[in-house]
């Protein structure tokens, strides 16, 4: 009941800020070929989508301008309490709009009376451990040595990093009250476009509130060449690390060439929305038949 | 050797990290947006009982602990271990009084107990869930005081100290629960 409540909430915020709800396919040829997200492939070489984020940007690039949706996504070996494989996506877009409108969105949604925190990946580091990371894989070992943090033999530099954010800086920006987590390093701009005035970092943020990482948002790169030179980079990760090989979307990259226009967009978990405002910690609680029970 | 995988993490997985024995006692699946997933987990060290939080990456390999469990033959005890004896092959082994820990106050000679061997090491010993212990010491209870659940305490032949009914006597043998240190009942009267 109270999570219908919210889900009422979320519409009429859209709707009052002159959104279109838009719906795209839940089944798809390509679910993204980001090394770390594992899309449920279905029969006939099809996916099951793991954000409706392509297909939304085929949308503004012909022409909306303000577009949300609701809907479910799907993401393998993704369970716990605060992972479900199925879940429910927010996302939504603001053509000509930045990363600073969708902070205001979020805080909105959020129902904050007050701006949240925002925090650099850099000034969240050196609050954690004294430092910040370090550009080059030995580098990064040095730095997980003087945190404390364990080390495995084969870990690439993103493992390396990812530790010590999982360790040592993710609990205290979660404990630090509702933050925006910004400037992501350039190497995880994933769909981002790099700052202009510091092109080591990405226009990238995540949202933490109630001790959750609730949303993900991007200025987005609208260079398609950029683009699939990321894809290509994702692909020979996928390669590199044994997983499966997933398609590129070509007709994605085709609306990028054909003019995406600036925009800023995000995906947010709505079932961690609902337990951060209803004070719940367990995913479970806010499904009604979670994967465990179906 | 044994390898396990993160995905293998579960409560009572026994391994082993950088030579030491660890059970794990908790594990939580964490995965930052857009990054390596992870297995936290809270693990106790076998040998000291020392608990420490380790996290593993998503397809991370660790070694399976390799351990045995024999059932030993409790001899003797002198003052800073305790002796045991292989049932099946008649080894005997001394058991240093801090792994012994708690079961000490339920040994008594020629009780046969479990004992967990890693890689020939003794990590701990199992006493069975009850045992028959006699009482050296106790006592008589007030006269008078026939309330139900009056208790008084008692002197086992191993210098274990259990609350006990009234008519417990000195001379009585006591059946004991070894998993909480209590009084079950009498089983032979003095």
């Amino acid at each position: 009941m109270r999570r219908a409540e919210i889900i009422r909430e979320i519409r009429a915020y859209f709707e009052g800020e002159g959104f279109v709800e838009v719906d795209t396919p839940v089944l798809v040829r390509s679910p993204g070929v980001e090394p770390h997200l594992e899309a449920f492939a279905v029969l006939g070489g099809l996916y099951l989508n793991t954000s409706p984020e392509y297909q939304m940007k085929r949308l503004l690039a012909a022409g909306f301008e303000r577009i949300y949706q609701m809907g479910h996504a799907f993401r393998r070996d993704e369970a716990g309490r605060t992972h479900n494989p199925e879940f429910t996506i927010l996302e939504w877009y603001r053509a000509g709009g930045t990363t600073d409108d969708l902070m205001r969105d979020c805080e909105a949604l959020l129902g904050l009376q007050t701006a949240a925190r925002r925090l650099s990946m850099r000034d969240a580091w050196r609050e954690a451990i004294g430092e910040t990371y370090a550009d080059d894989e030995a580098g990064m070992r040095a730095v997980c040595g003087r945190a404390g943090v364990r080390v495995a033999a084969d870990d690439d530099w993103e493992a390396l990093f990812f530790r010590v954010f999982v360790e040592r800086v993710e609990p205290l920006v979660k404990a630090g009250g509702p933050t925006f987590l910004t400037h992501y390093p350039a190497r995880m701009a994933a769909l981002a476009r790099l700052w202009p005035d510091d092109p080591t970092c990405a226009d990238r943020f995540e949202l933490y509130a109630g001790g959750h990482e609730i949303a993900n948002a991007f200025g987005e790169l609208t260079d398609a060449a950029e683009q699939r030179r990321r894809f290509e980079a994702d692909l020979e990760t996928r390669r590199a690390r044994g997983l499966p090989h997933v398609p590129i979307d070509e007709r994605f990259l085709a609306a990028l060439l054909a003019g995406l226009p600036p925009c800023a967009g995000i995906a947010l978990g709505v079932d961690r929305l609902v337990m951060v405002r209803l004070g719940l910690s367990d995913i479970r609680d806010v499904l009604a038949f979670p994967f465990d029970e179906i | 050797m044994t390898m396990y995988e993160s995905s293998d993490i579960r409560k009572g997985l026994k391994v082993v990290l950088k030579g030491d024995p660890y059970t794990v006692v908790d594990f939580e699946f964490v995965k930052p947006g857009k990054g390596n997933a992870f297995t936290r987990t809270r693990m106790k060290n076998m040998r000291n009982g020392n608990v420490v939080d380790m996290t593993f990456r998503s397809g991370e390999k660790f070694e399976k602990a390799d351990l045995e469990e024999r059932q030993m033959q409790y001899l003797y005890s002198d003052s800073d271990s305790y002796t045991f004896m292989d049932t099946q092959n008649y080894d005997q082994i001394a058991l240093q009084n801090e792994t012994v820990g708690e079961a000490k106050n339920y040994l008594k000679e020629n009780t046969v107990c479990s004992v967990l061997l890693f890689n020939g090491e003794p990590l701990g010993v199992e006493v069975p869930n009850f045992v028959d212990l006699l009482v050296t010491k106790s006592d008589p209870g007030v006269k008078g005081d026939t309330s139900s659940g009056a208790e008084k305490p008692a002197t086992l032949e191993t210098g274990f100290t259990v609350m006990v009914p009234l008519f417990v006597n000195e001379g009585d043998i006591l059946k004991i629960d070894t998993r909480d240190g209590s009084y079950v009942e009498r089983t032979k009267l003095r």
